[in-house]
């Protein structure tokens, strides 16, 4: 069988996702190559290809000119996979969603010059469909690699849906919240290893919700064990999962 | 001779973010040559707005995925300003150290992903595999270096964790210092052959000067990269002025270019340059032996004005940063690591910070309401002030690569080159955005 033909690319996003996979040093990075031929990558090289296997799209859908972008990758495409938390859930691109001034605030009076046309941001799904995802933000390099080897072999990858919270106690590591500090560990989507309490900072839920996720419980046990303010623990998970929010509708999501 | 040239470089490859090249030359006359900016805009001023203090770093590293570190720490500083927190001098020698492992790191992926290939005669890194693979290798090594020096102080290189306003939430142990020395130690040999691989295609890089302002963080405690809080610029004659970080809008100046609709950056000349060829330029004299020695190799010393050079300086700060961090980590492992919790506010109110990250100076200004909720944010991105200075290159060099008779696939590649050079970071470069003309 001759090598799937890959190819990446990127929407709105830092392109963080991408670095991940330059961080695998020679031995991983060259033994994936010997699996997998990169047909195309923009900030990587100058090739282009007609057809893909499998198309790995980073970044968020939000302005109306991608949608055909992705509507090409799609149709030249055998699987997408969106990856980071930017493509599949739209990710820190959504904490402006809810203010309808964002292009005033930078630009000023400039903000309806055309080039700054800029809709609220959404999960690449909303545009095409969408095979799998690999979440994170960053998204996880090995969790990229498993994926990929999933799919080399003909499996389905299978991505946890438990609670971050699972992960820390699986680590014996001290609750956020016992720490002094607080934690959205516990509608958030495991699958990262539960890294960021190991290192001392709360989870943010970069990875998305769990299935319906108890929004109303966590505010308030951000308030009460927390010591967060109702005005802040409101508004807390709009850093990362602000599309997922039940109030997401409202805004168009 | 009088000819046409009609060079379109839609979404330029091997840079980060996207760029256009537009030159039209008609009958010997250049109609238009223009750098062009079309990147999706991310509004992260906007963003920040109503967050916590706490909460701030971790939004506006995700403006950069190749600079995040960089990000992170002109975020915590000036959040520190803003909230009158005094860090400790340990937590400033650990941030010292992630910030030269981002410019190790970022310097790396650049001169071997993004310009090995146009010195090796390769559309991309892949084909040289085959072809170089003694290189690829040793490229992939360093990357990997650099990756796991910045992870092991701030928890990961893309998107730190540890790195908060105060301090630091997790510290590093002394094997874990130790371990960072050792790994660093035995990537020597490495980096030795990477200056030798890119010494010997020095002499493919353009003969180009254009002399143009520099800018970038200087100070008396080290080679300006993350210390202090002053911001120097270096004119062509070597005159250096000293300006107060606080200041930075005077300095950055952003005006209105009549013939785009960007934003563009200008101090005392039209434009100016940031980035790595700005630091060497305004700080040779606090570079290590190393580095001096590399940069003698290359026939380099301040002022050099050759833009195609600022990978090279680069290469010159790769060096730097790999001997500086040694010796950082040998004060640390002395004075040995003390477990300190993270400094608290003491008011909250208005604060800027100016930090060096791989392609120039990073300004970020934030201000705070009494409960510590941002009320606003400033960034001003290396890239979005090289704009104006990449712009007034292609109008200098374009009317040489004429006069050189150059075919339009020479000159497309040189001014491809030239941007490629400037290491661009485009997705960072949020205020600074010029309209596409696709013809």
């Amino acid at each position: 069988m001759s090598k799937p033909k890959v190819a990446f690319f990127d929407f709105t996003c830092c392109e963080g996702c991408q670095i991940e996979l330059t961080n695998f040093g020679d031995t991983n990075f060259l033994e994936l190559l010997n699996h997998i031929d990169i047909v195309e990558f923009r900030e990587a090289m100058t090739e282009t290809s007609d057809h893909i296997d499998i198309a790995f799209i980073e970044g968020s859908f939000s302005r109306e000119e991608d949608r055909k972008r992705l509507e090409k990758i799609r149709e030249r495409a055998g699987v997408v996979i969106a990856y980071g938390a930017c493509a599949v859930t739209g990710g820190i691109n959504a904490l402006k969603n809810d203010r309808p001034d964002y292009k005033q605030c930078v630009y000023g009076k400039d903000a309806e010059m055309p080039h700054l046309d800029s809709q609220i941001a959404r999960p690449i799904s909303d545009a095409i469909k969408v095979d799998f995802e690999v979440s994170g933000c960053p998204m996880d390099k090995y969790e990229f690699l498993d994926i990929v080897s999933h799919l080399l072999h003909g499996k389905t990858p299978v991505v946890p849906n438990y609670p971050v919270c699972v992960e820390c106690k699986r680590n014996e590591q001290i609750c956020r919240f016992d720490e002094g500090d607080y934690c959205l560990g516990m509608i958030a989507k495991a699958g990262c290893g539960a890294k960021c309490p190991a290192d001392g900072i709360p989870c943010e839920a970069c990875r998305g919700f769990i299935d319906s996720p108890n929004e109303a419980a966590l505010k308030k046990v951000l308030m009460e064990r927390g010591n967060m303010s109702e005005k802040w623990a409101e508004k807390k998970t709009k850093m990362f999962t602000a599309n997922l929010r039940s109030d997401a509708k409202t805004l168009g999501v | 001779m009088k000819k046409d040239i009609n060079i379109d470089v839609h979404h330029l490859t091997r840079v980060e973010g996207h760029g256009n090249i537009v030159v039209n030359v008609k009958n010997g006359t250049i109609e238009k040559c223009e750098w062009q900016v079309p990147e999706a805009p991310r509004f992260f001023e906007a963003m920040v707005r109503g967050r916590h203090y706490t909460e701030v770093q971790r939004i506006t590293s995700r403006i950069c995925g190749i600079c995040s570190i960089g990000h992170t720490l002109a975020a915590v500083k000036a959040v520190e300003d803003a909230c009158g927190i005094q860090i400790t001098k340990q937590t400033e020698k650990l941030r010292r150290i992630i910030k030269h492992a981002e410019n190790f790191d970022s310097h790396v992926l650049h001169i071997g992903v993004l310009v090995a290939p146009d010195l090796l005669g390769a559309p991309s890194v892949f084909p040289l595999v085959e072809t170089h693979g003694e290189v690829v290798k040793i490229v992939l090594r360093l990357k990997r270096l650099g990756h796991e020096w910045g992870s092991l102080l701030a928890g990961r290189s893309t998107h730190p964790t540890t790195c908060v306003p105060g301090g630091f939430s997790k510290l590093p142990t002394k094997e874990d210092l130790i371990s960072l020395k050792e790994k660093i130690l035995a990537h020597v040999n490495d980096i030795n052959a990477l200056v030798e691989v890119v010494s010997s295609l020095a002499s493919k890089i353009p003969a180009f000067d254009r002399p143009t302002e520099y800018m970038a963080v200087s100070n008396d405690i080290e080679y300006g990269m993350y210390a202090g809080n002053t911001v120097q610029t270096i004119m062509p004659d070597g005159t250096k002025q000293m300006y107060d970080v606080h200041d930075y809008k005077s300095i950055t100046n952003e005006f209105m270019d009549p013939k785009s609709t960007s934003k563009w950056c200008k101090n005392k000349m039209d434009s100016y340059a940031a980035g790595a060829l700005a630091r060497f330029n305004n700080n040779y004299d606090q570079l290590y032996p190393q580095a001096k020695k590399i940069a003698e190799a290359l026939g380099m010393k301040p002022v050099t004005c050759n833009p195609f050079l600022n990978s090279a300086a680069q290469l010159v700060e790769c060096a730097h940063s790999v001997y500086e961090t040694l010796d950082l980590i040998d004060e640390l492992i002395a004075e040995g690591i003390k477990e300190e919790s993270v400094v608290k506010p003491t008011k909250f109110g208005q604060g800027t910070s100016a930090v060096d990250v791989p392609r120039g100076i990073l300004f970020h200004d934030y201000t705070f309401d009494n409960d510590g909720f941002c009320i606003s944010g400033n960034c001003i991105i290396p890239t979005g002030q090289n704009h104006a200075n990449i712009q007034k290159d292609f109008e200098a060099l374009v009317p040489v690569l004429l006069e050189q008779n150059k075919t339009e696939e020479e000159m497309e590649l040189a001014l491809s080159m030239l941007v490629r050079a400037y290491d661009p970071c485009i997705s960072c470069s949020t205020h600074y955005l010029k309209v596409k003309f696709v013809r």
